[in-house]
């Protein structure tokens, strides 16, 4: 009799605590498309981030990281590509130039992982100064 | 299957750090590219600033203006909870130290801009736990934002009173935001940074543009041939605070 009441008690638990998986079972969840249908994107020859695609797309927190130290620690302002191209470091007037949609863009795929980076409490989006 | 528990272990062990090794070599790799500064922007080794206080006079107001508008300050309009990274005081404020009782009234009446004096032995920095003060390589007092935590350790350190505390979202305070500059948030110290940013392109720093008559002078104290260098050459200056052993750099001709 004990026996039972412990695993009804169990399966209730077990059902309750999966009631995330049920509640999503045979839905699909979507990988959001980025957009890249920017003026500036558009104006491209070739259209390609400073660094390749792969490597922007699973690097790039890092490679923000970098910059904000070299640029505020170090005095550099300028980033040498590996192709050889120059840029200026900034997230606000170099990657928002291009990627001027961050709600297709950044906010996108963020919104998607459940990431909340807090760049935009101090760095200014676009469509905030106009 | 004939193995040995050593065997085994060696196999696993290898296997274990194999594949770990393609993550590690990821996060170790780092940027693919490098660094290197502006070549349009103004060197030294050591800043420093010479306010010539007659000459200035007339530009006050427009000197606090284009800092503020270019470096996003906002104005609060509680004195409370005021920003500024220049600001106007008197003599007596300012002067403590060469302050009694028989100053002439035209000394006592005359305005100074003040600011952060970017000392040599910066009492900020010792005390900031987190590094977010610092003093660069070319001996500006600077600081990064995202570091700090807002403990205001350096608000009760620094005895010139040169900084100020987010008490809310500073944007909505802000007139007309620059676009080319960041905001800060909640939460965190801010403070004249002489126009790092803009020395970096090659700028002079907003507050010496706007000093139309020459009024402030900047430049490189350790270089004899400077401006600065030449400016305390030729005239008698006085600084702040100086019995405190920080050793301001900014110069007053009074």
């Amino acid at each position: 009799m004990k026996n039972r009441n412990v695993i009804i008690g169990l399966a209730i638990f077990v059902v309750l605590i999966t009631i995330p998986f049920w509640y999503g079972a045979g839905k699909e969840s979507k990988a959001p498309e980025l957009s890249l249908d920017t003026p500036a994107i558009q104006a491209l020859d070739e259209k390609k981030c400073i660094e390749d695609t792969e490597f922007m797309r699973s690097n790039h927190m890092e490679l923000l990281n970098d910059w904000k130290v070299q640029v505020v620690r170090e005095g550099n302002r300028i980033y040498v590509a590996e192709d050889g191209k120059e840029y200026l470091m900034s997230l606000q007037n170099t990657c928002l130039e291009c990627h001027s949609n961050k709600e297709e863009f950044c906010d996108a795929c963020h919104d998607y992982s459940g990431v909340e980076p807090n760049c935009w409490t101090c760095h200014v989006e676009p469509e905030e100064v106009k | 299957m004939d193995i040995s528990r050593r065997k085994f272990l060696k196999v696993g062990g290898a296997s274990i750090l194999a594949l770990g090794a393609l993550p590690l070599r990821n996060v170790l790799a780092g940027t693919p590219g490098s660094y290197k500064p502006d070549s349009k922007a103004k060197k030294a080794k050591n800043w420093a600033m010479v306010i010539d206080v007659n000459k200035l006079e007339d530009d006050l107001e427009a000197c606090i203006a284009a800092c503020h508008k270019i470096h996003n300050v906002p104005d609060i309009g509680n004195p409370k909870e005021e920003i500024k990274w220049a600001w106007i005081d008197t003599y007596e404020h300012l002067f403590l130290d060469n302050k009694h009782d028989y100053l002439d009234e035209e000394m006592k009446n005359k305005k100074f801009l003040a600011l952060c004096n970017h000392c040599e032995n910066a009492a900020c920095v010792r005390v900031c736990p987190t590094k977010a003060t610092f003093k660069n390589a070319e001996g500006i007092v600077m600081m990064d934002f995202h570091r700090c935590i807002g403990c205001r350790y350096c608000i009760a350190a620094c005895p010139y009173g040169a900084r100020s505390f987010n008490f809310r979202d500073p944007r909505p305070y802000i007139e007309e935001i620059n676009p080319e500059f960041p905001t800060r948030m909640k939460g965190v110290v801010e403070k004249c940074n002489f126009c790092a940013e803009r020395l970096a392109v090659g700028l002079q720093p907003a507050c010496v543009e706007a000093s139309k008559n020459g009024g402030i002078i900047f430049g490189d104290l350790d270089d004899p041939n400077s401006e600065v260098r030449k400016a305390l050459a030729a005239h008698h200056t006085i600084q702040r605070k100086t019995n405190l052993g920080t050793q301001p750099k900014v110069f007053y001709i009074v």
